[in-house]
């Protein structure tokens, strides 16, 4: 038995501490946002927070991250009041939507990390794939919601 | 007017609350989907409000929410936004009152076509939908307009709708629609007529899609999100080489390991299933298995493509002939010939396929994202043995179709699956096994041959193009031993030369070839787009100028390129290093010309800049979204232009994830510009498809420029370039 900590949430896991975290969360606690698409650390759907930090949640077995603090998307806001979040639906991002969780969750975390990205910063930083081509607009949503969290401290 | 709405969501089917296996809650609770989100598995098949509604398209409730039943699957495209759009603009809605649920393919079934064709394929949601939709929305419209009507006891031509009410036009006393719903559902009308372009109020305006809020929170339900009550997971072992069957397979060896409930065993799969899906992959992966492979797995990629080139010395099927092209080339001064060739592509969707099966005594649930709901309830009720009546599937949000999604293999084989299991079953297939047990994008080898006269004039054309037949995988009949499907962008080439002979040779491998974003157009216009600017460069003209003038008996077309001239800037120079390339092609009732903006570094990187894109579709519903298929065309083209193949090696497909099948990336993304031109006629052409088939032949015409090297087989990665 373990505990993780999702969502501001603690959960006691009575599994097998090797299951990646991506599998304890669709499977196990139906937090199903989080998206499988390749399993081998490639596309980014499965990205999730890990202390503020983007992470590939196929690629980390729970059992390694107790008492770390671990934000999906379903985590990210309440009620979709992130600004990402706000700027994704203004920017008219998502295709299918299967990969923009995990674009959310690192588009989430660069902002953390720089508040006003650079196109530079947003290359480097946002890796993951999206199959229906919606790489313009994240990009836009990105500098969005940048603008966004600039209004908000002034 | 264009406001982003909830999605009305009717989730009481699928499980409640957080109770999966292995999982103790402990602290507070935090729901999965927050109620403050609009959830959304939306399917008319788990409601059953048809006693009130005003057609089987249209439910009305008394507060006036309007709930629109959308027929075609929403895998990105828009038309969960769209196709409502078409109704709301004839039924005179307030948008903001306006929800959609997926349509019932089951009531399709029992009610012999209420929601016509389903199927989600060739660009055609709006193009084919849109005057049964219009149709429907009128006749909604005109039926709330009677029972307002009655209830004043005057005439209808006295009443008027607009905007979610029903107006008395001599005192403007109204009712709202909600209070109307219930008499306008036992109404009937005769003669509805719908609406002229010109009096549309919805359609035409960029329209916020109704499922961006559901798609930046998790809450959109996808089919692999599907949870039921006591469900299983399986994870599925294909054979690695196509074709072979399962000789041998060892249960005991896994019988032991976590979560592992049982295995079904098929003629060429092995489905493992287990408590969650990790351990039924985990469980897989260690499933000693055999099989029974015949010659396939002497068939290596490499060969296959010598083979294709060497077929293209032989005649082939005469598709079309005119003139006399072997005395015309004979007299010709000069003749060019080139060979192109274009690989299997997988559409790798970023949802990998799945499934999910409930089979009850004698009813069938069965809830993917699938593009042909009709086909998903054959394909159940065949697999299943149970009548096709009784069959119900509840069609969730595709991550990705491209075609794909319209083959049902991965339905039968799930269903097939629960069947045996006996319990709800989630069948996945990992990224692996979608990709290596794929139907692929046909192969081809494309020969041109022209003669040029004295005078610079194109003056004979002969083209023979070898491919895999689609038609002939599905066993569907050919047209003259053409697969029509084959020659799309070959057959009908645009441009006019006196003597012309156009050929075709199908030939098929061991894999099973099938519908790929644009289909034969894919392939077909890069060998011809790219051919154009050799022909452009042999009779030494501008390409943009060599296409003008050969296409000057096509308005149609000529307009497109005298507006991509002047948007793309075509007689500027570009920056330094760069060079533009074009191509122009129709497909799907769509033209679309594109330009392309290269460079290439001195250690051999190519970087696509720009693309700028113009678009003759004739009328456009959600502006939005018709330019976010555009651009879904162009990275989906371009990724497959530049990293695009699918090889074999001893019968089995080698790539099998993104490592080796790369894909494009938001660093690689060029600036892309879409203009559309405005309507001239009562066009409304397709718009998923007709954005990708000119990206691949604009980057090849723009990377000869620089390096004096034609690109004449894709992906261009395998080519070592150099700018002179």
């Amino acid at each position: 038995m373990f505990r993780l900590n999702i969502n501001a949430v603690d959960y006691d896991l009575d599994i097998d501490p090797d299951t990646p975290l991506l599998w304890v969360l669709r499977d196990h606690l139906d937090m199903t946002g989080t998206k499988y698409g390749c399993g081998i650390n490639q596309c980014g759907a499965c990205t999730v927070q890990i202390n503020g930090k983007p992470v590939r949640s196929c690629q980390v077995a729970a059992g390694k991250i107790l008492k770390q603090r671990i934000v999906t998307i379903e985590g990210l806001s309440v009620d979709s009041s992130h600004v990402v979040q706000a700027a994704w639906v203004e920017a008219d991002v998502p295709q299918c939507g299967y990969c923009q969780s995990g674009q959310i969750m690192a588009a989430a975390a660069l902002l953390d990390r720089i508040p006003d990205p650079s196109d530079e910063d947003i290359d480097r930083a946002m890796n993951n794939i999206c199959r229906c081509g919606t790489y313009q607009r994240i990009r836009k949503g990105i500098h969005l919601a940048a603008a966004k969290l600039a209004e908000k401290a002034s | 007017m264009s406001k982003g709405v909830a999605i009305v969501g009717r989730r009481g089917f699928l499980k409640s609350g957080v109770t999966a296996a292995g999982a103790l809650l402990v602290a507070f609770h935090l729901p999965v989907k927050s109620a403050s989100v609009p959830a959304v598995v939306i399917d008319e098949s788990a409601v059953g409000d048809q006693a009130d509604e005003i057609n089987a398209w249209i439910f009305i409730s008394a507060t006036g929410v309007i709930t629109v039943r959308v027929a075609k699957a929403e895998m990105g495209q828009g038309v969960l936004t769209a196709l409502p759009m078409i109704i709301a603009d004839e039924l005179e809605a307030d948008w903001s009152m306006v929800r959609a649920e997926f349509a019932s393919a089951n009531r399709n079934y029992v009610q012999s076509g209420v929601y016509r064709d389903m199927a989600t394929n060739s660009s055609t949601a709006i193009r084919v939908s849109m005057p049964y939709l219009q149709l429907a929305g009128a006749e909604a419209r005109q039926k709330l307009i009677k029972a307002a009507a009655e209830k004043w006891q005057v005439s209808v031509d006295a009443c008027y709708a607009e905007y979610g009410k029903v107006y008395h036009r001599p005192d403007g006393r109204w009712f709202s629609y909600g209070t109307l719903a219930c008499l306008a559902a036992e109404l009937s009308v005769a003669n509805v007529r719908i609406k002229t372009p010109d009096q549309f109020s919805l359609m035409g305006l960029p329209t916020k899609r109704l499922d961006t809020p559901a798609k930046v929170n998790g809450s959109a339900v996808f089919g692999m999100d599907v949870r039921l009550d006591g469900m299983l997971y399986a994870a599925i072992i294909h054979s690695p080489v196509e074709g072979g069957v399962v000789r041998n397979v060892l249960f005991n060896a896994i019988r032991n390991m976590p979560g592992v409930v049982q295995m079904v065993r098929l003629e060429s799969s092995v489905a493992v299933v287990a408590k969650t899906f990790w351990e039924a992959k985990v469980a897989s992966e260690k499933l000693p298995v055999t099989w029974r492979i015949g010659d396939q797995a002497n068939s290596y990629s490499d060969a296959l493509r010598d083979q294709y080139i060497a077929t293209l010395d032989s005649p082939g099927v005469i598709v079309s002939e005119q003139g006399e092209t072997t005395a015309a080339l004979d007299s010709a001064e000069t003749v060019i010939q080139s060979d192109y060739f274009l690989p299997y592509l997988a559409h790798a969707a970023m949802e990998p396929l799945n499934c999910t099966v409930r089979i009850t005594a004698a009813r069938l649930d069965l809830w993917a994202g699938v593009q042909n709901a009709d086909a998903a309830l054959a394909a159940a009720a065949q697999a299943s043995g149970i009548r096709p009546e009784n069959v119900y599937i509840h069609n969730c949000f595709l991550g990705g179709g491209f075609g794909r999604r319209a083959n049902m293999d991965f339905v039968s084989e799930a269903v097939t699956v629960a069947k045996a299991v006996g319990k709800p079953v989630q069948l996945i297939w990992t990224r692996e096994q979608d990709m290596r047990s794929g139907r692929y994008r046909p192969m081809a080898a494309i020969r041109f041959q022209v003669g040029v006269d004295l005078k610079n004039t194109v003056v004979a054309y002969t083209n023979h193009s070898v491919s895999h037949s689609i038609l002939k995988d599905l066993g569907a009949p050919l047209r003259n031993g053409i697969d029509p499907t084959s020659v799309e962008g070959l057959a009908n080439m645009p441009y006019l030369i006196s003597h012309k002979k156009i050929a075709h040779t199908i030939k098929n491998t061991h894999l099973t070839s099938w519908f790929w974003r644009s289909v034969g157009n894919s392939q077909n216009a890069f060998a011809m787009e790219c051919f154009v600017d050799e022909m452009a460069e042999a009779t030494k003209l501008d390409p943009m100028a060599f296409r003008k003038l050969y296409l000057a008996h096509r308005p149609d077309l000529l307009k497109v390129l005298n507006v991509l001239e002047q948007k793309s800037q075509w007689r500027h120079n570009p920056a330094a290093g760069r060079a533009k390339g074009m191509a122009i092609h129709a497909c799907f009732g769509t033209i679309v010309g594109q330009v392309a903006e290269v460079s290439i570094s001195s250690d051999g990187g190519l970087m696509v800049h720009k693309f700028t894109s113009v678009v003759d579709c004739g009328h456009v519903v959600n502006p939005l979204s018709a330019e976010m298929q555009i651009e879904s065309g162009i990275i989906y083209g371009l990724t497959a232009a530049l990293f695009g193949k699918i090889s074999i090696e001893n019968g089995e497909v080698v790539e099998g994830n993104f490592d080796t099948y790369s894909m494009l990336k938001l660093r690689e993304t060029p600036l892309m510009e879409t203009f559309f031109m405005p309507a001239d006629s009562d066009r409304w052409g397709g718009l998923g498809e007709p954005g990708l088939p000119c990206v691949a032949p604009a980057v090849a015409n723009a990377i000869y420029k620089l390096t004096k090297r034609r690109i004449r087989s894709l992906p261009i990665a395998d080519y070592f370039l150099q700018p002179v």
